[in-house]
């Protein structure tokens, strides 16, 4: 079981407290009723699925019950870093690449 | 129990029930009880209006996370009285175990926020004794050592199967909250983890 | 009679109390402080189990948890019968009754081991070369009888009574093993006044100190020294000391699983007591000191009763007291066994030879050996065994060849070496190292918070060990956030040095030899089967590992791994490191899953819900259903009814008289702030800003994709307060959706949402004269229908508590929906019953008021949706605000496929024949008589027989369902096909008029 840092309870907690969300940083449009099959496709139905980082969203829902976001290693299953939602996603990670 | 700590008015032969009546768990180490009944709501409000609603509930919500703000006249360890648990940014649970019932405070509050009555969604069990954290984490995952989950520490997190509500109040004793309809799980689970800590 | 080798002058049980025991029917005296193996050999019982595939005699090979051959069943009551427990750790309690395994008829007569005579049909990869084919035959034969032939213990047949508990815990330093080493870094870290937990799996802590007779710490005798630790460590408040507990798994961040056995070594088990508890350790910092396990000789027949690793002789002995025989040999590629075979000469047993296969060890076990007589056999192997439920010789000959010689032994005793304990490094994903010089594998690279230290690590020597161990433990709770202090370390001496020794096959064991090399004895693999593995064309360890199944049983390999690993490597000329090294995966010794289950089982399984009213529905006899964790009562039989009879009776019931059904499981969502109906307006596809206080709607909420997610009526309690119920399903995930979208797509909106799903019982009345029944229970609010018309909500007071009251109907009558706070719900549904019968009222369940919905073509969401369904397909496009520019599931509605023709819609089917109903998620045709597979056009979601219509009624998906009413369609079953008319969705009263009264 993972130890999450919660942004918002400031501290790391253990993992069954939270919920996976899947990826972080897909804003939902602003005009959506407008938005091109090809635009709502892309906003809808593509995701990264990257192999290393992957911004995600977590919630904490036996908990604070704030959903956040995240940076994890899909490799090493490692959290390098958890922010709050609408946070701007971070130019640097503590740790990156490191095993 | 003490049922005087909340006043209503039914009518006639229209009683109340108590989930947990009857149900009690004593060993050497832990005792496991169903607490009184309590007025409670769930509040949620921005920072802006936390000074208006400390003022028309008698207690600050505290702004520190899993920390808990006790109205002046009393604590939970004495003879109850009103106590406020940070659950998250901007929401607390305010528990009044005399009487007072903080919607018709809250109402009095001119602020932004939202005051919900939540007294019947939730129901108490009371762990105390010298093994009351170790029967508490037979089914919880957080560290409940006095040096970081000290007396006052509030949080809401996992118990088993179920969420809780988990509210310290005092060096051996925590008051579990938890819904209704889950009740009987968190005290069967209790009193079975109780087994192993006698 | 048996004969004791109990030794009078050897070992700590000195005059321990004497334990009665049986194994396989036949009584023994052991004493206390014994483990079941040590019982067995005091009373020279070698032979004590047969082997999986050939069925081998087999005897005890070990003193600890890596034992691979001494497996027995444990029997304590007719439910505690426990297989394939380990005779080495299992403690002799006052009747403890054993059987041996995987033998029939009896273990020293068993006719399974003509399979050890067939033995050439049994090479390794049998199972997937020998029983290819027919097909047929594996369910028939070959299985059923493999089943019956190999496999180990018999699984017990009878729920287990015993429970099992589970505890979290934390720390800073976590120290798994107890040791010399493990109590050096406990005491340090402990002296340091950091939380620390010391596990080891054994009763007494001292590991090796157990048996290695030479060793002092601080000038005290080694395993006294060890107790005086374990008391100074035992008295702090700080530290918490788990004997008998396995550390055996490591898992993320220091996560660590540990079992603890409370009970097995108990005659007699309180039944308070726990049998196993599992802890789930989250420590700051790990220090393993897991120590090290000697490995065994592979040479030929290897395996008899009798033949053991040298280490377990001498814990046998200097521990227990125990010769393990009269007449010793001792067959060797280390030093250590010198010193089972010095120690048990001094004890007076007779040593009949030391074989070696080095050809010039020196040192002081070689010298002591020498001074005490004993015959050494320098650069010589033993090539074979003799005797047949024991061994009874061994045949001894020069490493090249040559003559061989016969010396007389009924004991072996062997050691080819040490590997150092790495699984839990392993397993917390550090990287393992070759060191050549020692060959062997020893902690690399760290993955995680921890430290190896003494013999797990590779390091030699007491005094080193404890070094390296205490500094460690010091620095590790330095590292967890405890004050540095000045610490003395204990000093360590011993005459002793175990490393180095051999990997693989002994000479005279080669790929010419006859008789069986065991170098799996639990699995039965040889080292010949490992020469073929590689013959046929296995590289990958791994794949040599499961095509021979060698350390695939439930030792996992501890003994023999390394000789597997040495032997693929030289039939394939590569190093070890080159054919590498399998995975060690959790659990480090086999975890039962009561322990893993721990509280889980009976009422904690899983949750039972109960709604408020829920004892009263039991004395109104109703039979529940469990709908998610929710008990519902289903329906209410009465005077011998069956389900259909009773359901058929509160139908009609309700629409002629009334029903009360309770309805307090659906979800319920406050919705509470300035901008509440702006977040309304986002959430469903309705319009929300326009309704008044007071008032309710029929509310659908999408997902972003266009599908219903859910629906419910929404009464607005202020202008800034909405009342939403939820599907009872539905509660949790439609209050995460709500807040994900409020948290992260709309934080700007003034609101909040809070369940109060619990917080209010519900009691639906319904039916003509549901007005009537509440009407006397009612204050403050007027209920006539111009006041409080379909579709209204008011607060005010119910049999004298807070209420609120809806006018809704799920069932086309007239009905309300009373809200009361949830303790109120028995008191105040008895008091509405007892108004109710006044009117002709019944209770009625989830059947009937599935029933009574269906008439009314109303729509359950999961069960005439499935997620694929617009609001258009299931004919409810009218919720839909046309006028609106946004709400979640907008833009997935207008998807191209959502709008194209072909849709499955709901519609409602009659069967030609009204009496036949159909069968739920029955899939439709159009043409009957085409062939298979027949193209299907929709699907029956919802079917009932409707007393109240006087015949079945169905909701069904059909492809262009609307523009085909009138149609016949067909429902083609295994035993006939129906013929259904396609209509409306409404099957009674078609124009709602009872609705409004």
């Amino acid at each position: 079981m993972l130890l999450i840092r919660c942004p918002y309870c400031e501290q790391e907690l253990p993992e069954i407290e939270f919920r996976n969300a899947g990826e972080a940083h897909v804003a939902r449009p602003p005009d959506i009723a407008n938005e091109n099959d090809a635009d709502f496709e892309k906003y809808f139905f593509i995701r990264t699925n990257p192999k290393g980082i992957i911004y995600e969203r977590w919630r904490h829902v036996h908990g604070c019950a704030r959903f956040f976001n995240a940076a994890r290693d899909t490799v090493t299953d490692r959290f390098l870093l958890t922010y709050k939602a609408g946070e701007k996603k971070p130019k640097k990670l503590p740790g990156a690449g490191k095993q | 129990m003490d049922r005087a700590a909340v006043r209503e008015t039914p009518a006639e032969g229209v009683t109340r029930t108590f989930v947990l009546e009857g149900r009690s768990g004593k060993n050497s180490r832990v005792t496991i009880e169903p607490a009184a009944p309590a007025y409670r709501i769930s509040l949620r409000a921005p920072a802006e209006s936390l000074a208006s609603l400390s003022r028309a509930l008698g207690v600050k919500p505290p702004e520190q996370p899993m920390g808990s703000a006790y109205a002046k006249s009393g604590d939970f360890a004495g003879k109850g009285g009103r106590v406020a648990l940070w659950l998250g940014p901007d929401e607390w649970l305010v528990i009044d175990t005399q009487g007072n019932d903080p919607m018709v405070d809250c109402a009095r509050a001119k602020a932004l926020h939202s005051a919900v009555d939540i007294s019947h969604r939730q129901v108490a069990i009371d762990v105390s004794g010298a093994g009351a954290a170790d029967v508490l984490n037979a089914g919880c995952p957080r560290d409940l050592s006095l040096a970081v989950f000290p007396v006052g520490s509030a949080a809401r997190t996992v118990l088993g199967k179920i969420e809780i509500v988990l509210l310290r109040t005092g060096e051996e004793a925590f008051r579990v909250e938890c819904w209704r309809s889950f009740s009987d799980y968190a005290f069967t689970f209790l009193a079975e983890a109780a087994r192993d800590v006698s | 009679m048996t004969i004791s080798f109990r030794l009078a002058n050897a070992g700590r049980l000195g005059r321990a109390k004497s334990v009665r025991f049986s194994f396989d029917g036949k009584e023994y005296a052991g004493v206390e402080g014994d483990t079941l193996a040590s019982a067995l050999l005091a009373n020279g019982v070698h032979l004590v189990g047969r082997s999986f595939k050939y069925h081998r005699p087999r005897g005890i090979l070990s003193a600890g948890a890596e034992e691979p051959s001494a497996l027995v069943g444990i029997h304590r009551d007719a439910e505690r019968k426990t297989p394939n427990i380990r005779a080495t750790v299992q403690e002799l309690y006052e009747g403890l009754n054993a059987v041996s395994q995987n033998r029939w008829p009896s273990l020293s007569f068993d006719a399974g081991s003509v399979s050890d005579l067939a033995s050439p049909l049994l090479s390794a990869g049998f199972y997937y070369k020998t029983f290819m084919w027919p097909k047929v035959a594996w369910k028939s034969l070959y299985e059923p009888k493999i089943r019956e032939a190999a496999g180990l213990g018999v699984a017990p047949d009878l729920p287990d009574t015993d429970h099992y508990s589970a505890r979290y815990a934390h720390c800073d330093v976590l120290v798994v093993g107890g040791g010399v080493a493990g109590l050096a870094a406990a005491f340090a870290a402990a002296e340091t006044g950091a939380r620390v937990i010391l596990c080891d799996e054994q009763a007494d802590l001292g590991g090796a100190l157990r048996y290695e007779q030479g060793a002092t710490v601080d000038g005290q005798p080694g395993w006294e020294w060890a107790q005086a630790t374990v008391a100074k460590l035992a008295a702090k408040d700080n530290v918490r000391l788990l004997t008998r507990t396995t550390g055996f798994g490591y898992y993320a961040q220091n996560f660590v699983g540990l079992v603890e056995r409370l009970t097995d070594h108990l005659a007699q088990p309180s039944p308070d007591q726990p049998r196993e508890r599992l802890w789930q350790v989250r420590a700051k910092r790990v220090v393993l000191a897991t120590g090290a396990i000697e490995r065994h000789m592979v040479f030929g027949d290897n395996d008899r009763p009798g033949i053991m690793l040298a280490s377990a002789a001498r814990a046998y002995l200097n521990h227990y007291g125990v010769a393990v025989g009269r007449q010793v040999g001792v067959f060797t590629a280390n030093d250590s066994a010198y010193w089972a075979a010095v120690d048990l000469k001094k004890a007076g047993v007779n040593i009949a030879a030391i074989v070696d296969t080095r050809d010039n060890p020196s040192g002081r076990a070689i010298e002591e050996a020498r001074a005490l007589g004993i015959e050494l056999n320098l650069g010589r192997t033993v090539i074979r065994t003799n005797g047949r439920l024991r061994v009874s010789s061994m045949v001894v000959q020069a490493k090249k060849g040559g003559p061989e010689r016969t010396i007389p032994v009924d004991a072996l005793l062997m050691s080819a070496g040490w590997t150092p304990s790495v699984h839990l490094f392993s397993q917390s994903r550090g990287k393992v190292a070759f060191n050549k010089t020692t060959n062997r594998f020893v902690p690399g690279d760290y993955a995680q918070a921890c430290v190896s230290v003494g013999a797990c690590n590779g390091t030699d020597g007491i005094d080193p060990s404890v070094a390296e161990a205490f500094a460690a433990g010091e620095k590790a709770a330095r590292e967890a956030g405890a004050k540095a202090r000045k610490l003395s370390r204990p000093k360590a001496e011993t005459s002793e040095s175990w490393s180095r020794g051999m990997a693989g096959a002994a000479p005279g064991a080669g790929a010419d030899a006859k008789s069986k090399a065991f170098v799996d004895f639990q699995n039965d693999v040889t080292a010949k089967d490992i020469r073929l593995a590689v013959g046929q064309g296995m590289r990958s360890i791994e794949h040599v590992k499961r095509y021979t199944t060698n350390g695939m049983a439930t030792d996992q390999g501890k003994t023999s791994n390394l000789h597997g690993l040495a032997i693929a490597a030289e039939t394939l000329s590569k190093t070890m490191p080159e054919v590498g090294l399998t995975t060690f995966r959790p659990p480090y010794t086999p975890v039962t899953f009561g322990a893993i289950v721990n509280h889980s089982r009976g009422p904690l399984f899983e949750p039972t819900r109960k709604t408020p009213m829920h004892d009263f529905a039991v004395a109104r006899g109703a039979v529940f259903e469990d709908v998610g964790q929710w008990k519902r009562a289903w329906y209410f039989p009465q005077g011998g009814e069956d389900m259909h009879r009773a359901v058929d009776r509160e139908c009609v019931t309700v629409r002629k008289a009334a029903g009360i059904f309770d309805g307090t499981t659906l979800g319920k969502i406050e919705v509470v702030g300035p901008d509440a109906a702006a977040f309304m307006e986002l959430l469903y596809t309705n319009p929300w800003q326009k309704l008044d206080p007071g008032r309710c709607r029929y509310g659908i909420m999408l997902r972003e994709d266009g599908f219903i997610y859910d629906d419910g009526v929404v009464g607005r309690l202020a202008e800034d307060r909405f009342h939403v119920t939820t599907t009872t399903g539905g509660a949790p995930r439609v209050l995460n959706h709500m807040e994900d979208y409020l948290q992260t797509e709309f934080p700007h909106l003034k609101v909040w949402l809070t369940s109060t799903s619990e917080q209010w019982a519900v009691i639906a009345v319904q039916g003509p004269k549901s007005r009537d029944i509440i009407q006397p229970l009612v204050e403050g609010i007027d209920i006539s229908d111009e006041a409080l018309p379909h579709m209204s909500v008011r607060t005010g007071k119910f049999c004298g508590v807070p209420t609120r009251l809806f006018r809704m109907s799920f069932s086309g009558e007239r009905g309300f929906e009373i809200n009361v706070p949830s303790d109120f719900g028995r008191a105040v549904i008895e008091a509405i019953w007892k108004e109710g019968q006044k009117h002709g009222a019944c209770m009625y369940g989830t059947e009937a008021m599935h029933v009574l919905r269906a008439e009314k073509g109303y729509i359950i969401v999961g069960q005439d949706t499935d997620g694929t369904v617009t609001p258009d397909d299931a004919g409810l496009s009218w919720a839909v605000g046309k006028k609106k520019t946004d709400f979640v599931g907008i833009r997935g509605m207008k998807r191209p496929d959502l709008l194209a023709k072909g849709r499955k819609q709901l519609v409602g089917l009659k069967t030609k024949d009204p009496k036949t109903v159909l069968e739920e998620g029955a899939q439709i045709v159009a043409d009957p008589r085409q062939a298979i597979p027949m193209t299907m056009i929709g699907h029956v979601s919802s079917s009932y027989w409707s007393e109240n219509c006087g015949r079945s009624i169905a909701l069904a998906l059909v492809k262009d369902g609307r523009s085909r009413m009138g149609e016949t369609l067909y429902v083609p079953m295994p035993d006939r096909t129906i013929e259904v008319e396609v209509t409306g969705t409404v099957f009674y009263d078609e124009t709602g008029a009872r609705l409004n009264g």
